[in-house]
């Protein structure tokens, strides 16, 4: 058995992404994540890689496509208000088809907010966020040992697609110590022809989202549109818990979803048919999972949405039942967060 | 067996440290483990608190609202934390710093003198080890030697010359006053 | 027969969007003129800017990145950092490197990076129509400073030379003008020392041109030459600041 060691989720997202082989890390100190920014600060000169304390969000992330136009992998980390600078360059990133992890461990909004654990930027990563038509592959761990290895596949999908992937987490998982297996060192890099590397012996590369001709930018957003469309087709991921026999299907995802497995074994306690659907990519969103529980369900199920927010995922989830289910809602952010009874009280109601 | 312990107290007085120094413990004797800090502007002089949870399953939800364990260390998080604990839950109670009131149910409250043996071994910042000292005689929940050989792994070598005076504020709690 | 002038290699065989008179062309022709004499092109990466010079990926034959407006020195700073033996500079407008990137500027500066940038000072902001820049000359009319830049709620013309002067981890800081043959040869001279100090390892170089931009100054393109030598070169007197 590998050796279990207690990580934070930040410390366990840091040290995936230097054993994933990012080679460059640029942040800003905001509260929760700062464990994480600190965490790159001492590993990765270790490395011999790059750490750069960049003077403001929006430095940063340009900083992360420079490293990322230079083929490199690229990431940075903030948290809600610091995401929300971030938007510019992610857009960018997103229109020159450049790939980066970007972490956000998510605080209570909005404005400056505070700090507490909160789900509320589910719409402005799983929407795109900046301007234009766009998406960010979004993932959403639930424990620290996930948020370490979903560091991999994030890179590893933001690669594939060359598209911004986002790690999204809560003030909880990135505070959170838990017992840890970290993965062994790999690094299985794609080439990456397109990289800026100085043209010797080939004709220069361009890193742009500007089309200044009649029609380029229309033609490119078609061909953004057909790899989202392929990312939609081949990606989603979820955890199901108890779906076969379920009636009342929770959904919920990262911590929250944690809370929400509580409930599922005390209603299964008091002989409900209950189970756990918890997305782990929130873009592209498993709306096939649904799709699936309502062809083959012919009797009544009807699901039940819990979020530290007042309500987003819930739009997706509606839109994937499309009338079909009931769905209902509980939630709360900016301070405390959905506790078992509450949700309890409220599905037995 | 699951656990849910509450650590709190003025930020210095080792309430982290003490969390971490549990869920260690519990990770060494294979327990699945959380631990969770208040984190921000809680620094020295302020409040705060962790909470852990110890479980011999995989721990569906790491958030704590009720506690079977209070450690607690000063008058304002004995305040805000008292509500917290379940019924018949242990509150180790430091009554160095916290007055004497009436508990505001069953709770069994375990009223010592953290702070002030902390004193007496010449090291003020070992009240958290004498409280975790009785909290292993109390709940046969960690193994004294296990929390023994944490000790020794996370003391940093530049700390070494406090190892000693933690492991006799831990056995002082142990064997009791 | 000996061919003795020709167009840089590092120069595509492109007509360029710029407006008749505009100094953009000759700083373009004018780094790539360096770039090939120094032997770089193959290891050259340009930094673009939002602005006129946007599309300078259309007449630059080596490899361009797009920056966000202002953003140009933070996305050179990732390229240069992760690749420490390519030539790395950006290429920026007033608005750019000092209203919306100022910050970046100062920060790129302030670490040092070993970076060379050639700061495009016309006063004004080109490619949206003539606003006031912050490089604006006091007095001046702009699409936004319709009565002329008053110092009273429009500040004053911020000279980056002199501020970026004050960084101990600057190496380099010089201005000059495209006003005449002359400014061409000592413009081709300052961008020459930068980019060598970046090869050198020295750090953090910039040269800022003092360009003409005669359609939003609203004159023809000699009398905006002779406005460059007359009139901003009394608000940015030209030389060597560090």
């Amino acid at each position: 058995m590998s050796k279990k060691i207690l990580m934070t989720g930040n410390e366990a997202i840091g040290e995936a992404a230097v054993r994933a082989g990012c080679d460059f890390y640029a942040g800003y100190p905001i509260t929760p994540q700062n464990e994480l920014t600190a965490y790159m600060a001492k590993r990765m000169p270790e490395e011999n890689r790059v750490f750069v304390q960049a003077e403001s969000e929006l430095a940063a992330i340009s900083m992360v496509m420079g490293a990322s136009a230079s083929g490199r992998r690229a990431m940075t980390s903030s948290s809600s208000p610091g995401i929300s600078l971030k938007q510019e360059g992610i857009s960018y990133l997103a229109g020159a088809q450049l790939p980066c992890l970007i972490v956000n461990i998510m605080r209570g909004g909005p404005g400056l907010g505070n700090i507490v654990p909160a789900q509320s930027d589910y719409f402005q990563a799983t929407r795109g966020g900046g301007h234009g038509d766009y998406h960010c592959i979004v993932l959403a761990p639930c424990s620290v040992q996930e948020a370490h290895n979903l560091v991999f596949s994030g890179f590893a999908l933001s690669d594939k697609y060359r598209a911004p992937a986002i790690i999204l987490g809560d003030g909880m998982l990135g505070q959170m110590m838990e017992p840890l297996v970290v993965h062994s060192k790999k690094k299985n890099l794609s080439t990456k022809p397109w990289a800026l590397t100085g043209c010797k012996g080939r004709r220069p590369n361009i890193v742009k989202s500007f089309y200044m001709q009649e029609g380029g930018l229309e033609e490119f957003n078609k061909a953004l549109q057909k790899k989202y469309a392929r990312i939609k087709e081949k990606e989603q991921r979820f955890e199901g818990i108890h779906l076969d026999d379920s009636e009342i299907i929770l959904v919920a995802y990262g911590t929250q979803a944690r809370i929400a497995r509580v409930v599922v074994e005390a209603l299964r306690k008091k002989g409900k048919k209950a189970g756990l659907l918890r997305p782990v990519t929130l873009w592209p969103f498993p709306a096939d999972a649904f799709e699936e529980l309502l062809k083959k369900k012919r009797k009544k199920v009807r699901f039940f949405v819990t979020e530290m927010s007042y309500g987003q995922m819930l739009e997706d989830v509606r839109l994937a039942v499309n009338g079909r289910a009931a769905v209902d809602f509980y939630g709360r952010a900016g301070g405390g967060i959905p506790t078992e009874e509450e949700i309890l009280r409220r599905i037995l109601q | 067996m699951r656990e849910e312990i509450i650590c709190a107290g003025f930020g210095g007085q080792g309430v982290m440290l003490l969390g971490r120094v549990i869920a260690q413990a519990a990770l060494k004797e294979n327990r699945h483990v959380t631990w969770i800090p208040s984190y921000g502007a809680a620094m020295r002089g302020g409040c705060a608190f962790c909470t852990v949870v110890i479980s011999d399953r995989e721990i569906a939800s790491p958030y704590v609202d009720k506690c079977d364990t209070l450690f607690v260390f000063n008058q304002p998080s004995w305040d805000k934390f008292k509500a917290k604990v379940r019924k018949g839950g242990l509150v180790l109670f430091n009554s160095s710093l916290i007055k004497a009131q009436q508990p505001p149910r069953q709770l069994r409250i375990r009223k010592l003198p953290f702070t002030e043996t902390a004193f007496s071994l010449g090291e003020v910042r070992v009240a958290n080890m004498a409280a975790l000292g009785a909290f292993l005689k109390e709940k046969n929940i960690l193994k004294y030697k296990t929390v023994l050989d944490v000790f020794s792994e996370i003391t940093p070598r530049h700390k070494l010359h406090l190892l000693e005076v933690n492991k006799k504020a831990l056995e002082k709690g142990y064997r009791g006053w | 027969m000996k061919k003795v002038f020709s167009r840089p290699e590092s120069l595509r065989d492109a007509a360029t969007h710029y407006c008749p008179g505009c100094g953009h062309g000759i700083a373009h022709r004018l780094i790539c003129e360096v770039i090939d004499e120094l032997g770089i092109r193959e290891k050259a990466i340009a930094v673009c800017p939002v602005g006129c010079a946007v599309v300078a990926y259309d007449y630059w034959n080596f490899d361009c990145c797009e920056a966000a407006h202002g953003r140009a020195l933070a996305v050179a700073t990732g390229i240069k950092r992760t690749q420490p033996d390519k030539f790395v500079f950006t290429y920026q407008g007033d608005g750019d490197l000092a209203a919306i990137g100022t910050a970046e500027t100062i920060h790129a500066a302030n670490r040092g990076e070993n970076l060379s940038v050639a700061f495009i000072n016309n006063a004004v902001y080109g490619m949206t129509g003539g606003q006031m820049a912050p490089t604006t000359l006091l007095g001046q009319k702009t699409a936004t400073t319709p009565r002329g830049r008053n110092p009273a709620g429009e500040g004053y013309p911020l000279k980056i030379c002199e501020l970026l002067a004050t960084l101990p981890a600057v190496a380099s800081l010089e201005r000059v003008a495209l006003d005449s043959p002359g400014g061409v040869i000592k413009t081709k001279r300052a961008l020459k020392a930068a980019f060598i100090n970046q090869l050198e390892g020295k750090g953090f170089s910039l040269v800022e041109i003092l360009s003409p931009c005669p359609v939003c100054w609203n004159k023809p393109a000699g009398e905006a030459w002779r406005w460059v030598r007359e009139e901003m070169a009394k608000t940015f007197p030209l030389g060597k600041f560090k």
